[in-house]
């Protein structure tokens, strides 16, 4: 459990590096220090989301509210940046992060406490949010702009990395460290395979599912927050594309579906690999219907592998 | 030994499905109000347009019924039905055999991406979420393969015969008993029909009885094709255009129009009947919002609040539960 | 049918004739099942052969078995919850596929169950709604209805009162006279007496000796099954201390009608038993005090320390400290995907004065049960019931607890196993841990408690201890006659296990 990273987590890494690889052979560009950052800084995007995505799915749930979270967030903070107000515009990003935290506590109500199942509850909540914002913006593209921070956060530079990139990593590490060093990471897991049991040992499992839920709505609120930054502000339906991506880079980094089995550093590579498989199948131009495609084949032949590797074990 | 028959036997099988019961009773309630808020009242007009988008969305929901019953979620009903509505897009006008053709070959192609999801749930060994999620994407590509923009054309005749009325009733209602009494009440007796109950329970106990768990799982997902494609091809004769867009919005209003209806996720539990009748009761609401006078911004919010708040009654009788170990499944 | 297969069963080769009931006996663990589970199809051999009819048969699924007319009876219903009783026996009809179901067989299984008292069981009932015992009635029915060559019995009346049990044999010898083969498990030796023509004793998973009935009297199959003598299972009780610290006290607990007024106290030292018929309010009493009902009536002092456990996280700290070892230890006491390690500290991490990872915390108890395993980090899965059980006992044992509630614990174990449970259980009580005992098993009631509580309808009918503790007046208390009412065997029957 330490440490332990199943080889099913290395996969991904693996795929990012016969994409780079074979992707080289095309197009050399790709092999550039200028591409290779830029992946990371967008991969951060995706990554924040399917961090947070990790820890429901760890528990045997999923959120489907992270569309409208993070463009929730990016309008909230583009519009307190927007007034005008000074102190309004510092608390922008802590007020996003405020936000996601309390979707995360709305999330958990309807699971944790109504038992309805996850997949559900998120959906209506997402739904909820949708309206929420429709009726707030008027269906326009919300106005407002992004605080020098944001766009430092999703565009800057530290040290050759891109800061987006450092926040993503860094709270990554912060999470596994919280998971592995608390019993919550272990918590999160027993409940994932079996929550009677683990409440009969004493573990209060809806405290687990409430924090579980609010992590991931504060990882979904800083994401919108970030992509605010770095489209300077807020638009219409900026999280739908999201939500299947990031389901997709948690599953693909060896996180079972059903809860118990996976980690974040598997995430980790899932992220990386799906923005890097996007973009270069971006760069070879290919269209909007072949990149649906190969997309999907992808994802397939990864999980495929997957089942071979658990086949092939006794 | 005389067995009771008649009113307990009602009784037992209203108990046994009072969630269908429940929604059927919320669907008279929400249409009657329509029909009573809507400045054109209860002319066949208003129905025909009411019940032929309640059949669109009320095919997608069958759909989602089969995999969810069998304790999966196909993420990719959406999808199914964009890439059949493309390919109706090209079939649906010409000859009258052509078309007729053409109506088969739309939903063999449904059926055909259901096995496929099924053929890789099961052979593949991974769970039916993750298939569908990804094998909705393959879809969408091929639908834009063939649309990359809406176009195309369905013969007017052909549509307007599926999408109109039969002696003031509208043909969507009609399509509606004819999915219900004339497949489902017979399915459901049926050793498959059955077998997709048992293997939603209890897969342990339905292995045991010598079901080939198997198989039922494949005709499962391919049944959800199968009724994806006589989604995408109603949706065809609603707007005679092909779209390669449409799949999102249908994928999730399915799941919550399943749920709506009393189909647990867990399987095992909820009929087809339930489905439709969740759909019907979605769009009911959609219309009603539309002429309830609620301005036009706050209506997705309303739709939502409604839903979760549906929803949430749903779950709320766990409240009552004294024993606290009977939340866990 | 010549058989052979290993680990769960080793070497073992076994006949069953045709027009002969053949019974295999066998305590918790010793391969009866796993050879029944083999013949009905469920599992594989991994050596060996199967030959029916003397031809070799490959039975890989149970729809293969069933063509053969091998039809099985499990202990785990094979009934689909969510259908009605109608529906699972369609499914189950001969001739049954994925077309229409036309339900030959049903009047010969409405027959079955007018015969052996179901016939109040309606068709459109759901199965979830019956009880267990109606439910096996459905299985047997079915099973019959199914026309079977081979009828495969395991622990197929196990909640049917000794009536039902009567009528479901007359059954059986029906069908073994009209030549049907019947494969009948049980551990309780007076159905064998009844019923079997030849017998089979199963230890360890081999087939340990075949012979007709009579040929070997109570005690020499006692030997065979066990290989050991009953006298040695439980360890002394120590001497009765009426001064001793109470360290549980509760008064008039009540609950939803189903616990009426309960007051239980339980000493330092004392192991205090609660028995009854299921469902008579010791398993919801028992529940009630580790946290798990809400809105129960009533006080609960420990060791003098008034207070409210509302949860099992409440009662788990340091201050009250309880432990509860559920029922059905593999869904509620263990998770079975996870580590023997991870299943050992689940209960400490929550406890800030313990350090769970410490394996100091746990060595004790797993020498003293002595765990068989093949590495702490191996799924606990891959133990045995028994090691199961022992691995849940470590768990809870590691935070001291003042009060241990054990719900059945040894319901299912092997023979060995629960001595060695027995053992650590009186010398906790020695300690001065205060143990709370729900048990199933007279000889558990009367040779391990101090003092038994007997439930009926939710309270308390009889509290018994010293010379007051026997078999008799445990009885008696059960089914709420007088203690000097008449028990005669019929009774005993229903409700005496081995």
């Amino acid at each position: 459990m330490l440490g332990r990273i199943s080889f099913d987590a290395w996969m991904p890494f693996i795929g990012v590096i016969v994409l780079i690889v074979a992707g080289s052979f095309f197009f050399p560009q790709i092999l550039s220090a200028e591409y290779l950052t830029q992946q990371l800084q967008i991969a951060a995007f995706l990554g924040l989301l399917a961090t947070g995505a990790t820890i429901v799915i760890l528990l045997g749930h999923i959120d489907l509210s992270v569309p409208w979270v993070l463009t929730g967030a990016a309008i909230l903070s583009t519009a307190l940046v927007g007034s005008g107000n000074p102190i309004l515009s510092v608390l922008a990003v802590p007020a996003a992060l405020l936000f996601g935290a309390l979707i995360g506590v709305v999330n958990g109500i309807g699971v944790a406490i109504l038992r309805i199942p996850s997949m559900v509850w998120t959906l209506a909540v997402n739904s909820m949010l949708l309206g929420v914002a429709v009726l707030n913006t008027g269906g326009f593209n919300p106005k407002g702009e992004s605080s020098q921070l944001m766009v430092t956060m999703a565009s800057g530079d530290l040290l050759g990395l891109p800061v987006s990139f450092l926040i993503w990593i860094t709270i990554s590490l912060a999470l596994t460290y919280f998971l592995i060093r608390t019993p919550f990471g272990r918590y999160l897991r027993s409940i994932g395979f079996n929550e009677k049991a683990t409440f009969l040992s004493g573990v209060s499992t809806p405290s687990v599912v409430f924090a579980a839920f609010s992590i991931a709505g504060m990882c979904s609120a800083l994401g919108g927050v970030m992509l605010a930054g770095y489209a300077n502000q807020a638009y219409q339906s900026m999280g739908d594309p999201f939500l299947l991506p990031t389901i997709a880079a948690v599953v693909i980094g060896g996180t079972s579906i059903l809860g118990g089995r996976g980690g974040l550093f598997g995430t980790i590579g899932g992220a990386l690999f799906i923005t890097l498989l996007t973009s270069i199948l971006s760069v070879m131009q290919i269209g909007d219907a072949w990149r649906n495609i190969i997309f999907g084949v992808i994802i397939l032949v990864m999980l495929l592998f997957q089942t071979l590797r658990k086949g092939a074990a006794p | 030994m005389v067995r009771p028959r008649g009113k307990s036997h009602m009784l037992d099988y209203m108990r046994s499905n009072r969630r269908e019961v429940i929604a059927g009773v919320v669907l008279i309630v929400l249409l009657a109000t329509y029909i009573g808020t809507h400045p054109r009242g209860a002319s066949t007009y208003v129905m025909t347009i009411w019940a032929n988008q309640c059949l669109i969305l009320g095919l997608a929901a069958c759909a989602q019924f089969f995999a969810v019953v069998v304790r999966g979620i196909d993420l990719s009903v959406g999808a199914v039905m964009a890439l059949t509505n493309c390919i109706g897009s090209y079939l649906l006008d010409g000859s009258a055999f052509g078309m007729a053709f053409g109506m088969v070959a739309v939903v063999a192609a449904g059926a055909l991406c259901g096995l496929l999801n099924g053929l890789i749930i099961v052979f593949g060994r991974i769970q039916p979420i993750v298939v569908t999620l990804a094998t909705a994407s393959i879809f969408i590509g091929l639908a834009l393969l063939l649309r990359p923009t809406p176009g195309g054309a369905v013969n007017y005749d052909l549509a307007d015969g599926a999408t109109l009325d039969v002696l003031g009733i509208p043909t969507a209602l009609i399509i509606t008993g004819l999915v219900v009494f004339a497949f489902w009440l017979p399915f459901r007796r049926t050793g498959l029909g059955l077998g997709l109950y048992a293997l939603g329970s209890s897969e342990q106990a339905a292995f045991q009885s010598g079901i080939d768990t198997r198989f039922i799982r494949l005709a499962a997902f391919t049944l959800a094709g199968l009724f994806g494609g006589l989604a995408g091809l109603f949706y065809s004769f609603v707007t005679t255009t092909g779209d390669a867009g449409i799949a999102a919005g249908f994928t999730l209003n399915s799941i919550a129009a399943v749920v709506l209806g009393g189909v647990l996720l867990r399987g095992g539990v909820g009929t087809l009947v339930g489905a439709l009748a969740g759909a019907f009761i979605l769009k009911t609401i959609a219309s009603l919002m539309f002429f309830s006078g609620i301005p036009s911004l706050a209506q997705p919010l309303f739709e939502g609040l409604i839903l979760a708040i549906a929803i949430a009654i749903g779950g709320a009788d766990v409240l009552r539960a004294r024993n606290k170990l009977e939340v866990f499944a | 049918m010549h058989f052979g297969a290993t680990k769960a069963l080793d070497g073992v080769d076994f006949v069953c004739k045709a027009g002969e009931v053949h019974a295999v006996l066998g305590e918790n663990g010793a391969g009866k099942s796993t050879l029944m589970k083999l013949i009905a199809g469920v599992i594989q051999p991994t050596q060996g052969r199967l030959r029916v009819d003397g031809k070799e048969a490959s039975l890989n699924s149970p729809k293969t078995a069933l063509k053969h007319g091998l039809v099985c009876m499990f202990q785990e219903l094979s009934l689909v919850p969510d259908l009605t009783v109608r529906e699972n026996l369609l499914l189950g009809a001969p001739g049954a596929g994925l077309g229409w179901l036309k339900g030959r067989g049903l009047d010969t299984a409405q027959s079955v169950l007018d015969r052996i008292d179901g016939a109040d069981i309606k068709m459109s009932q759901r199965v979830a709604d019956l009880t267990l015992p109606q439910r096996q009635q459905v299985e047997i029915a079915k099973a019959i209805m199914k026309k079977p060559r081979l009828l495969i019995l395991d622990e197929a009346t196990s909640a049917l009162s000794a009536s039902v049990v009567e009528k479901v044999f007359d059954l059986v010898r029906e069908e073994r006279d009209a030549g049907t083969a019947v494969l009948f498990i049980s551990h309780r030796f007076h159905e064998i007496e009844a019923l079997a023509d030849r017998i089979s004793v199963f230890r360890n998973g081999q087939c340990v000796a075949t012979f007709a009935k009579g040929a070997h009297d109570y005690g020499e199959i006692i030997d065979m099954m066990v290989g050991q003598k009953i006298e040695e299972l439980f360890p002394e009780k120590s001497p009765h201390r009426n001064e001793a610290e109470v360290v549980l006290d509760v008064r008039n607990f009540s609950w939803e009608g189903q616990v009426r007024d309960v007051s239980v106290t339980v000493r330092q030292g004392e192991i205090v038993g609660l028995g009854g018929l299921d469902g008579q309010g010791q398993g919801a009493f028992l529940m009630g005090l580790f946290g798990l009902l809400r809105k129960a009536d009533g006080t609960t002092a420990i060791s003098g320390q008034p207070g409210e456990i509302k949860s099992p996280k409440a009662a788990k700290h340091q201050d009250v400290a309880l432990a509860y070892i559920p029922e059905d230890r593999k869904t509620e006491g263990l998770i079975l995907d996870q580590s023997i390690e991870e299943n050992l500290e689940l209960a400490a991490l929550g406890r800030s004065d313990l350090n769970a990872g410490d394996a100091g915390l746990y060595a004790g108890t797993l020498d003293q049960l002595a765990l068989k395993h093949g590495g702490l980090h191996l799924p606990v899965s891959s133990l045995s019931g028994g090691n199961q059980q022992k691995v849940v006992l470590a768990k809870w044992l590691a935070l001291k607890p003042r009060c241990l509630l054990l719900a059945d614990p040894t319901r299912g174990i092997d023979v060995k196993t629960k001595t060695e449970i027995y053992a650590i259980l009186r010398q906790l009580a020695d300690q001065g841990t205060a143990i709370l005992l729900l048990s199933t098993d007279y000889e558990e009631l009367i040779q391990l408690c101090d003092e038994t509580h007997v439930f009926f309808n939710g309270e308390i009918v009889a509290s018994l201890s010293g010379d007051d503790l026997t078999p008799q007046n445990i009885i008696a208390a059960t089914l709420n006659v007088s203690s000097e009412g008449r028990v005669n065997g019929a009774t005993e029957g229903q409700v005496a296990h081995a």
